[in-house]
């Protein structure tokens, strides 16, 4: 009997309870609700790119321009409020934007047939180029607005806020899981990504539900850059350099199969709370180098990746 | 030819189709009626343009010229999802469906019923879970498509295709991977489907499930209708007499046999196959094949050919049976390397796919076996190389400017010429030629069925695989009658001749 889908889910999630009661249990404090409500707040920007991710890659995509896009969605911001312009019709702007260039990269991967990594990396220097022509420097943000929206909260308890960031994440998460499961657009996102030939032949949108994809993840991205305008109070030209990289890091560690048609966005919640598990207990031990991070996640990106080819070849050979 | 009559308009109607690609005419003035209620099969051998016209009725390629008609109306189906709003759908070989996806996704995709444009996952269900019903099926739809066996997922693929009102259902090879149980059960359901009224075209090449199911038949040939005929009263040799375009009563073709084939029999065969068979593949077979002999495997396509081919040179790998080679038994070749290393070659059927670099020229085309043969390291000189390939442009006649024009400028036959010439460098003893003379012209034919028999007065054990019987009846001493994936027959001496053959693939067994 062939495992069932659910169980890529299930290693994911298994895994991150180990590591948070690993970690509760080794730095006292770890176990509390606001460390646990700052995994959501201090890692959405990450969360909301790889929830953007995770829809390219279900897909059979791929976005390598994600990070760029949000270091230009952050620098625009900040300069356009420093020109005077509102907060809310910044952020608006540059959510625009970002859609617009990931729904332009989606028309040249489907009308020219050419490979969605290099489109998007093309797309990547393009997007990190711009982002310096903007502003060459880090711009503050300061504007009453952002002050109140940067500092708003949802008391959860009397000592843990939920924080807007965190909120942008979890509202992000919902609306993406609706999308993946509940809509006919979800629904085709995993048919093109599991046999893009059967999906043709099956009558599917192919064309419109590939650009679609890549139009979503650029206003993730764009979304991504809001979350870390509010989270650092500025915008900057060279934020978030490699952040595509801990995106798909993440996707695939919450059980989204690089090859498309496998997944879900809450696998990918699952990765980036992993991502921020580790970050958080390397800050309570005080004693690594940070790039243990990296080091972790490259070790636990492995693993998952011959776990999903154990998983396959297992109903491979079962045929 | 017996146009079967029927009061009312047919259901389907195509008339006058003709389809080209890039100046090849896949279909000229072919026609195909289908009436409700009942199976008609669509029968031809490769290269008939059976394929294109059941694209072309799915929209997939859009016609040249011709109309179609469902229930007397002209439709021009732009794209699959038009043809099923036409009433008719498809289920393309292969199961082209998502097999990670769940059964209740894979027969919905794209129609399931929304609120607020949200999808209704229990109405899902409930929809996927009777659409199974209609065809007697009953499992769990919430489970992934690929949990299943392929014969549930070929009945998911007819759920699916029903669940749009189809009045017309078309099969492209449903059961070229079920196993005999399976396509019981598969028929069991198309003869239902048809009691309700539904016309059902099947396209396949088992003979035996033709005369099992379908009512009546047309046969293309090259792209034309050759006739449409009642499967009751069309016996079987006819029908592979039409498929192949030969009438059943010829008068046997009088080619000369040598006093080889008596001379073949005492000597001990190079390679022998006894019951050497793959499950889902080829039925155990015996097969010997001599040093100087031509022998030559005939059937329909699909009737095992290849598949006979790839277990002998290893790109296959026989679950049953044993190999003797020099009349020593051993394991079978594991890979196409280890079957080279022992002297064997294979020159395969797709010859644009599987055997020419088209960019490189003839001599680079030609060495590539040799060089692959004695490793990366033992470099073939330069001089070595334009020496061999001046050798074979001559011996095997290759018409090209030089040995260093690019292969793609040269035409089908000298292309040809160049394969066989890269396996011929490595002086195989046992050479295996799948289709060597097909889309090539007659000139060219003759000298690569000439060049043939003089490998075989060197010596080396050849194995012909070719749907042309007139060019094996003029090439093999020997020959095996492949048909349903295993071998029916051996003919030798006097046996080979075309009606022979016809009569072999033809046979009413069991």
């Amino acid at each position: 009997m062939k495992a069932p889908r659910s169980l890529p889910l299930l290693a994911t999630s298994f895994v991150f309870v180990t590591l948070y009661g690993v970690a509760s249990a080794l730095y006292p404090g770890f176990l509390s609700l606001q460390v646990f409500v700052n995994l959501f707040g201090d890692n959405a920007f990450l969360g909301v790119a790889a929830l953007g991710m995770t829809l390219v890659i279900l897909a059979g995509g791929i976005d390598l321009s994600v990070g760029a896009v949000v270091a230009f969605s952050t620098v625009f911001i900040a300069t356009l409020v420093a020109r005077g312009a509102h907060p809310l019709g910044a952020m608006a702007a540059a959510v625009t934007a970002a859609t617009f260039f990931g729904a332009f990269m989606g028309w040249l991967i489907q009308a020219f047939e050419v490979p969605a990594f290099l489109v998007t990396l093309g797309g990547a220097f393009f997007a990190r180029g711009m982002a310096f022509v903007v502003n060459r420097e880090s711009v503050a943000i300061a504007h009453p607005f952002w002050q109140k929206a940067a500092d708003f909260g949802i008391p959860l308890s009397p000592s843990a806020t939920l924080p807007a960031t965190a909120l942008t994440f979890l509202i992000t998460l919902g609306a993406m899981m609706i999308i993946a499961h509940r809509t006919r657009f979800g629904r085709n996102v995993y048919a093109v990504g599991g046999g893009i030939a059967s999906a043709r032949l099956m009558g599917l949108p192919v064309a419109s539900t590939r650009i679609a994809v890549y139009a979503l993840s650029g206003a993730c991205s764009g979304l991504a850059g809001v979350v870390s305008t509010l989270y650092t109070g500025s915008g900057d030209p060279a934020r978030a350099a490699g952040l595509e990289l801990d995106a798909i890091a993440s996707v695939v560690i919450g059980g989204t199969l690089l090859t498309g048609g496998v997944g879900s966005p809450a696998g990918t919640l699952m990765g980036v709370l992993i991502f921020g598990t580790i970050q958080s207990a390397l800050v309570f031990d005080g004693r690594l180098n940070s790039w243990w991070l990296r080091i972790a996640m490259g070790g636990l990106l492995l693993l998952f990746v011959l776990f999903q080819r154990a998983l396959s070849r297992g109903s491979a050979l079962e045929k | 030819m017996a146009p079967t009559s029927q009061s009312g308009c047919a259901l389907l109607e195509m008339r006058g189709i003709a389809k080209a690609f890039r100046g090849v005419q896949a279909l000229d003035d072919a026609q195909l009626t289908v009436r409700r209620g009942s199976i008609h099969a669509l029968m031809g051998e490769n290269g008939a343009g059976k394929s294109t016209l059941i694209k072309a009725l799915a929209g997939i390629y859009a016609l040249d010229a011709g109309s179609i008609r469902v229930e007397g109306i002209i439709v021009r189906p732009q794209s699959p999802r038009d043809a099923e709003a036409q009433g008719i759908s498809t289920v393309f070989q292969e199961i082209n469906l998502i097999p990670t996806l769940s059964v209740a996704d894979n027969i919905l995709l794209g129609r399931q019923p929304l609120r607020w444009g949200f999808i209704r996952q229990s109405e899902c269900h409930r929809r996927a879970e009777a659409a199974l019903k209609r065809i007697g099926l009953s499992i769990d739809v919430r489970k992934a498509l690929n949990q299943y066996s392929l014969a549930v997922q070929q009945l998911v693929a007819i759920a699916r295709a029903l669940d749009v009102d189809a009045r017309l259902l078309v099969l492209d090879e449903p059961t070229s991977s079920l196993d005999e149980r399976e396509v019981a059960s598969l028929f069991e359901v198309l003869r239902e489907l048809k009691r309700r009224g539904l016309g059902i075209l099947l396209v396949t090449h088992f003979l035996d499930q033709v005369y099992a199911i379908s009512d009546t038949i047309t046969v293309l040939r090259n792209g034309r209708w050759v006739g449409e005929f009642e499967t009751a009263s069309f016996p079987r040799a006819h029908l592979v007499g039409a498929m192949l375009g030969r009438e059943i009563h010829d008068t046997p073709s009088a080619a000369p046999k040598t006093a080889v084939e008596t001379a073949g029999e005492a000597k001990p065969p190079l390679l022998e196959l006894r019951g050497l068979g793959k499950a889902g593949m080829l039925r155990a077979m015996d097969l010997r094949l001599r040093a100087g002999e031509v022998h030559g495997l005939a059937g329909l396509l699909g009737s095992g050919r290849t598949e006979t081919a790839h277990l002998i040179f290893g790109v296959a790998h026989p679950d049953s049976g044993a190999l003797l080679w020099r009349g020593v038994e051993r394991s079978p070749f594991g890979s196409p390397r280890e079957a080279m290393r022992h002297g064997l070659a294979f020159c395969s059927e797709d010859r644009k796919a599987e055997g020419i670099l088209p960019r490189l020229s003839v001599r680079e085309n030609l060495v590539l076996a040799m060089q692959a043969n004695r490793g990366g390291l033992r470099l073939i000189s330069r001089k070595e190389q334009a020496a061999l390939a001046d050798h074979y442009i001559q011996a095997l006649k290759i018409k090209t400017p030089s040995a260093e024009t690019p292969i793609q400028n040269l035409s089908g036959g000298n292309q040809q010429k160049v394969l066989l010439a890269r396996w011929l460098s490595l002086s195989p003893q046992v050479i295996l030629l799948d289709e060597p003379t097909r889309g090539i012209d007659v000139g060219a034919k003759a000298e690569v069925e000439k060049l043939i028999r003089s490998l075989r007065d060197q010596g080396m054990a050849v194995l012909l695989i070719s749907s042309d019987l007139e060019e094996i009846v003029r090439t093999c001493e020997r020959l095996s009658v492949m048909r349903d994936r295993r071998k029916i027959a051996e003919l030798s001496g006097a046996e080979v001749q075309v009606s022979s053959i016809l009569r072999a693939m033809s046979r009413h067994d069991e």
